[in-house]
């Protein structure tokens, strides 16, 4: 697993290349906290690289989101493909986030 | 049902990769898609952190995986531990239906087995564990966002 942050218009965009599994997701979760620590409430998450998700990535997702949700913020996702796509339509991931095609949609809803 | 190859491990994190890469191996050799390959490992990841930390959250021992073919439509992943009694199939599914705030943190892992194998058997066989995840290779994918 590979994390990049940068901002754009002022917000945290971060992207993540390869696997988020057991093994990696608690990187990828000290990753979303120390952005929240730092006062970011909101996040773009990009998934156009990620190949793999499990339910420890997604235990991740949900914990960092409910941090965010007390601070008035939430997490948006762009690129989502493949198994990571299919994964968060059947744990119903779709319903309880902003999926967006891309970065720049995200960015516009914001 | 013929045995194509076996791997047995300590069940530990550590060893999760090397698992995943050997049942990922098998299932490329027997000429399963990228994507559903993906799908195996997923499966086989989540059944595998359920035996690390449940199975044996007080002792230590090992974990053995066997894949096997019928040699027709059907790719086998045998999951054997000699932890407490534990069957995944008896956890209660999760509600994909609610908000972030009452979504509950755990129980998405055998969720996620359900959907995505073409079927899944738990037996206790003497002292062990015995997970059989099966998949179907001329599976139509339901969950598949292009279909």
């Amino acid at each position: 697993m590979e994390i990049n942050s940068r901002k754009e218009k002022n917000i945290p965009v971060v992207s993540v290349k390869g696997r988020i599994d057991a093994v990696t997701a608690p990187e990828f979760e000290k990753n979303m906290s120390d952005l929240i620590s730092k006062g970011e409430n909101n996040l773009i998450i990009n998934f156009a690289d990620l190949e793999y998700i499990s339910s420890a990535g997604l235990r991740s997702i949900l914990a960092t989101a409910k941090k965010l949700k007390a601070e008035g913020g939430k997490m948006l996702f762009a690129g989502l493909q493949g198994p990571v796509e299919e994964v968060f339509k059947i744990s119903g991931f779709y319903s309880i986030f902003s999926i967006f095609d891309s970065e720049a949609a995200a960015l516009n809803n914001l | 049902m013929r045995i194509l190859s076996r791997i047995k491990l300590p069940a530990k994190l550590e060893n999760l990769e090397r698992l995943i890469e050997f049942v990922s191996a098998s299932a490329n050799e027997q000429g399963i898609d990228r994507k559903r390959i993906v799908e195996i490992e997923i499966s086989t990841e989540e059944a595998l952190v359920n035996i690390f930390n449940y199975a044996y959250q007080n002792t230590d021992g090992d974990v053995s995986v066997v894949c096997k073919s019928d040699d027709n439509d059907k790719f086998i992943i045998e999951i054997e531990d000699s932890g407490i009694p534990f069957d995944l199939l008896s956890l209660k599914e999760p509600d994909t239906n609610l908000d972030i705030s009452e979504r509950k943190i755990g129980g998405l892992g055998i969720f996620l087995i359900r959907k995505l194998m073409d079927d899944i058997q738990y037996r206790r066989e003497d002292d062990r564990n015995v997970l059989t995840l099966v998949v179907s290779k001329s599976h139509i994918n339901e969950n598949n966002p292009e279909n």
